[in-house]
C-alpha cells in the first residue's frame, strides 16, 4: 500500500538546481517537484513539493525497482542521479544551463531553460516520464499543444513554455507521459524553456544539450575555483558557496533566503512561511561569507543592492524586500494545497514584511563596513545612506521591536536588537575614524553607542540566572546571545559570556551539538545557524579551537548527502525542516569555517577590523 | 522656428523636469535617477556619473524639445495642454520603449537575462521601470507632462 510517507520525499532528499535567477528542486528519485519561473518568487509551475496531487511535477524514473545514487558534478550545481537497476544503469543529469555574459552575446539562447538528460550507461533500462505542469501553484491546469517537431507548448500567466524531447511521448491535454526504453549509450533529452517575449527561442537538442552541460560544468567549476578558502572543510564550504550563489539573483545582486515557500518548521503544523525574498538580517553574514571567500564581485553587488535597492524606505529599513527592492508582497494562504506532509496553510508573500526589526540596521552597516574595509573608500551616495541609517539608529534604538526571530506577537526590548544597534553605531564611528565617512554626527553616535552598551550590560544581564537574556530585564534565553562577542561588544572569554554559553547549552542544547534558537513548546527543529554560531563562539575564545572543530564536524553531519542544509534540523531524526536550501544556514557554515581558519592562522576576525571599540575576539579592548 | 525661444524654454523645461524627477526620488516615490543612468554610461563613479548625466540629460532635453517645437510649428499653435499631451506621449515612450531598450545599450546595466556572473551593474528597469518603484511611471508621466506644458505655454511660434 502506498502511504503518504512513501510518496513524499523528505526535505533532505531534495537537491537544488538553478541559474542565479530561479531554482528548481529535484527529488532523490528524479522527480522535479518545484520550479518557479522567471524568478525565485514567481508562481510555481511545478509544486508537488507542497501537494503531490494538485501541484505539478516532472518525474523521470525507472520502471523497475532500483537504487538511486546522486551527486553534484564536482564543484558545480549540475546534478547527476544514477539509477542502478540490477546490472542496468542510467544517469539523469539535471541543470539550468549557465554561460558567461560574453558567450550570451555570441549566441541566441532561451531566456530560461532547464535541461534533463538520461544516458543509459550499462545494460538496458526502461524509464517512465510524466510531465504534468500545473499553473499558479497547482491551482490551474495548463493546456498542452503539440507542435510536432518543434515540441510542446503551453502558456501560463503571460509566459510561454516549450518542452522539447528527442523521443516520442504520449500527449494528453494537461500532461505528457511515456515509457522509454534505453540501451547502453542511448539518451533521452529534454529541454524546457520559458519566455515572456515572443518569438521564444527553441533550444536545440542533441549535441547542443551536451555542450550546454559541458559549458555549465566549466562555468561553475571556474567560479568555485575562485574561492580563497584553503582550510580543512573545503568541500563543504564550496558546496555552501555554490548554494549561496544559486540563491543570489544576478540581475540585481540580491540574495534570497531560500528557494521555497512553506516547507514546515514542524511537520503537520502551521509554521510555514514564504522565504523567497531577501532578508536584511542575513546581510552581514552574507557579506562576511562572500568577502571571506574572495567573491568580491558578488559581495559588491549585494552591498549595492542593500544600500540602493532599499532606498524607497530609507532611512527606515524593512525586514525583507523582493529581488528588486520592492516590499515583499502581502501574505496569502493557498488553501487549495494540502501542504508538505499536511502542513497547512501554504503561504505566499510574508506577513512579517511590516515588522520592526532594529537588528537589521547593524547587519547592513556591519556588512558595508566589512566591504569598505577592503575597498578603502565609500562614494558620497553610500556615505549619505550610511549616515541616514546611523541617525535613524541613534534616535530609535531604545524602542521595542519584533526582533530577529519575527514572532507574530507583541514587541519587546530585544537584547540582540540592542547589540546590533550598538554594532551599527560602532562601525560608523570606525568608518569616521578611518576617514571614510564625512559629515557624520560623531558625538551623537558616540554618546548613543555608550548608552546602548550600558543598557545591555545592566539590563540584559540576569544576576539570578547568571546569564545574558533575550530581552531587557527578562529571563529568557535565545541563541543570538552567542553573537555578542562576534560583534565585539564583549570578550568571548569573559566570565559573563562563559556563563551565558553554559546557560544556552542547558536551555537550548539538544545534546548532540544542535541548538534551538529559543525555548518553545512544542519544540520546533533545532535552528541550523545557531550551531554554527556556537562554533564561532568557541573559536573566538569561549572554548578551545579543538572544541570548535569537534562541534563543527558534528554539525556538518546534519547536511544532506549533497551538503545542503534547510533552516532547521529535527534533533530526533536528523531530518531537515523548513525552507530549503537555506542561505542563512549556509552563510553560518561558511562564517564558522572562516573563523576557524582565521584563528588557526592567527588572523584578525572581521569585528577587529570593522569595529571602533570592539572587545572580542581574540582579546584586548581596541579603542 | 524661433530658435532663441526654443533654447530658453527647452533648457528651462528640462531643468524643471530634472527637478521634479529628483524631487519624486527624494520623496521616496521612485528610485529612478535618469541623470545617473545616463552618466553611468560614461563613468562607473557614482558621484561623477550624476554630474555628467545631468549635462547629458540637459542636452537630451534640448533635443527632445526640438521635436515639441517642431510639432507646435507644424500645428501652427502651441498652448500648455497641447504641450502636456505631447509630454505624456513622450513619457509613455520613455517608459515603454526607452526603458526596455536600455539594458541592451547601457554598458553598465544588467538585463533580466543576466547571470550567474556577478558584476556591479545597474539593475534593469523592467516593464514601465517598475523595478525602480511602483510609482515610477507616475513620476515619469508627471515630469514629462510638466516639461511639455512649459514648452507649450511659453514657446513663441516663429
Amino acid at each position: 500500500m502506498l502511504t503518504i510517507a512513501s510518496v513524499i520525499p523528505k526535505i533532505k532528499d531534495y537537491a537544488v538546481i538553478g541559474d542565479s535567477r530561479a531554482a528548481a528542486l529535484v527529488s532523490r528519485s528524479g522527480s522535479l517537484d518545484w520550479l518557479c519561473w522567471p524568478r525565485f518568487d514567481s508562481t510555481a509551475i511545478f509544486s508537488a513539493l507542497l501537494d503531490p496531487e494538485k501541484g505539478g511535477h516532472w518525474s523521470i524514473t525507472p520502471t523497475s525497482p532500483c537504487r538511486f545514487e546522486r551527486q553534484y558534478i564536482w564543484n558545480t550545481n549540475v546534478l547527476e542521479t544514477r539509477f542502478i537497476c540490477g546490472s542496468a544503469q542510467a544517469v539523469l543529469t539535471d541543470l539550468m544551463p549557465v554561460v558567461s555574459e560574453q558567450f550570451k552575446r555570441s549566441a541566441i539562447m532561451a531566456d530560461h531553460e532547464l535541461v534533463r538528460r538520461v544516458i543509459c550507461t550499462e545494460g538496458e533500462i526502461e524509464v517512465r516520464v510524466e510531465f504534468r505542469p500545473r499553473a499558479a501553484y497547482g491551482e490551474e491546469s495548463v493546456k498542452l499543444r503539440d507542435h510536432g517537431k518543434l515540441g510542446l507548448r503551453f502558456e501560463s500567466l503571460g509566459g510561454v513554455y516549450w518542452l522539447r524531447c528527442n523521443r516520442p511521448l504520449r500527449v494528453e491535454s494537461d500532461r505528457v507521459q511515456g515509457i522509454i526504453n534505453l540501451k547502453r549509450g542511448e539518451t533521452l533529452e529534454f529541454s524546457l524553456s520559458y519566455a515572456e517575449e515572443s518569438p521564444a527561442v527553441l533550444p536545440a537538442l542533441g549535441e547542443r544539450v551536451n555542450s550546454a552541460i559541458d559549458r555549465s560544468v566549466e562555468w561553475w567549476q571556474q567560479w568555485a575555483a575562485r574561492s580563497n578558502y584553503q582550510g580543512p572543510y573545503r568541500e563543504m564550504v564550496t558546496r555552501s558557496a555554490l548554494a549561496l550563489k544559486l540563491l543570489a539573483y544576478a540581475p540585481s545582486g540580491a540574495v534570497t533566503a531560500a528557494a521555497t515557500t512553506s516547507l514546515p518548521e514542524r511537520i503537520g503544523d502551521t509554521l510555514n512561511w514564504d522565504y523567497r525574498y531577501c532578508w536584511l538580517r542575513d546581510a552581514s553574514l552574507t557579506i562576511r561569507a562572500l568577502v571571506g571567500l574572495g567573491y568580491m564581485d558578488e559581495a559588491e553587488s549585494f552591498m549595492t543592492w542593500l544600500l540602493h535597492a532599499t532606498r524607497l524606505t530609507q532611512p527606515e529599513l524593512r525586514v525583507m524586500y523582493d529581488v528588486f527592492g520592492g516590499i515583499a508582497p502581502r501574505e496569502r494562504e493557498l488553501n487549495f494545497l494540502s501542504g508538505y506532509f499536511g502542513s497547512r496553510p501554504v503561504r505566499i508573500g510574508n506577513g512579517a514584511r511590516h515588522q520592526l526589526q532594529l537588528d537589521i540596521y547593524g547587519e547592513v552597516i556591519e556588512g558595508t563596513a566589512q566591504f569598505a574595509n577592503i575597498h578603502g573608500s565609500l562614494d558620497r551616495a553610500t556615505q549619505k545612506v550610511l549616515i541616514g541609517l546611523g541617525k535613524h539608529v541613534a534616535t530609535h534604538w531604545d524602542s521595542p521591536d519584533e526582533g530577529i526571530w519575527e514572532p507574530r506577537g507583541r514587541r519587546e526590548n530585544h537584547t540582540h536588537s540592542r547589540l546590533m544597534c550598538w554594532t551599527a553605531l560602532d562601525r560608523l564611528l570606525a568608518l569616521c575614524d578611518k576617514g571614510l565617512l564625512d559629515g557624520a554626527p560623531r558625538e551623537e553616535f558616540l554618546r548613543e553607542r555608550e548608552r546602548i552598551r550600558r543598557q545591555i550590560e545592566t539590563r540584559a544581564w540576569n544576576e539570578k540566572l547568571q546569564s545574558y537574556v533575550s530581552t531587557l530585564d527578562g529571563d529568557g534565553i535565545d541563541a543570538t546571545l552567542l553573537r555578542i562577542p562576534w560583534y565585539g561588544l564583549e570578550d568571548a572569554a569573559s566570565n559573563r559570556m562563559k556563563l551565558t554559553y553554559r546557560r544556552i547549552c542547558e536551555h537550548l542544547g539538544t545534546g548532540d551539538g544542535l541548538l534551538y534558537r529559543y525555548a518553545r513548546q512544542p519544540a520546533e527543529g533545532a535552528f541550523g545557524i545557531c550551531g554554527f554560531w556556537a562554533v564561532e563562539y568557541l573559536a573566538l575564545g569561549g572554548g578551545t579551537l579543538r572544541e570548535a572543530h569537534g562541534l563543527f564536524d558534528r554539525l556538518l553531519s546534519y547536511g544532506n548527502d549533497l551538503g545542503l542544509f534547510a533552516e532547521e534540523i529535527d534533533p530526533a531524526t536528523g531530518d531537515a525542516l523548513g525552507n530549503f536550501p537555506q542561505a542563512f544556514t549556509h552563510v553560518g557554515l561558511i562564517s564558522a569555517a572562516l573563523t576557524l581558519e582565521e584563528k588557526e592562522k592567527g588572523e584578525p576576525h572581521p569585528a577587529e577590523e570593522t569595529g571602533a571599540n570592539t572587545k572580542s575576539v581574540g582579546g584586548g579592548l581596541r579603542v | 522656428m524661433n530658435w532663441s525661444s526654443w533654447l530658453l524654454w527647452g533648457f528651462l523645461a528640462t531643468i524643471v523636469l530634472t527637478t521634479i524627477s529628483a524631487g519624486t526620488q527624494g520623496l521616496g516615490l521612485t528610485r529612478m535617477n535618469f541623470p545617473y543612468m545616463l552618466g553611468s554610461i560614461l563613468t562607473p563613479d557614482r558621484d561623477r556619473a550624476k554630474l555628467y548625466g545631468f549635462w547629458v540629460h540637459v542636452a537630451a532635453g534640448l533635443v527632445f524639445s526640438l521635436i515639441y517645437v517642431w510639432i507646435f510649428q507644424s500645428m501652427g499653435r502651441a498652448g500648455w495642454w497641447r504641450g502636456a499631451l505631447i509630454g505624456v506621449c513622450h513619457g509613455i515612450f520613455v517608459l515603454v520603449v526607452i526603458m526596455s531598450l536600455l539594458p541592451g545599450v547601457h554598458p553598465r546595466m544588467a538585463s533580466e537575462r543576466h547571470g550567474p556572473e556577478a558584476h556591479n551593474l545597474l539593475e534593469p528597469p523592467g516593464f514601465l521601470a517598475l523595478h525602480y518603484g511602483i510609482q515610477t511611471p507616475l513620476s515619469i508621466l508627471l515630469s514629462h507632462a510638466v516639461f511639455g506644458a512649459i514648452l507649450g505655454a511659453f514657446y513663441r511660434l516663429a
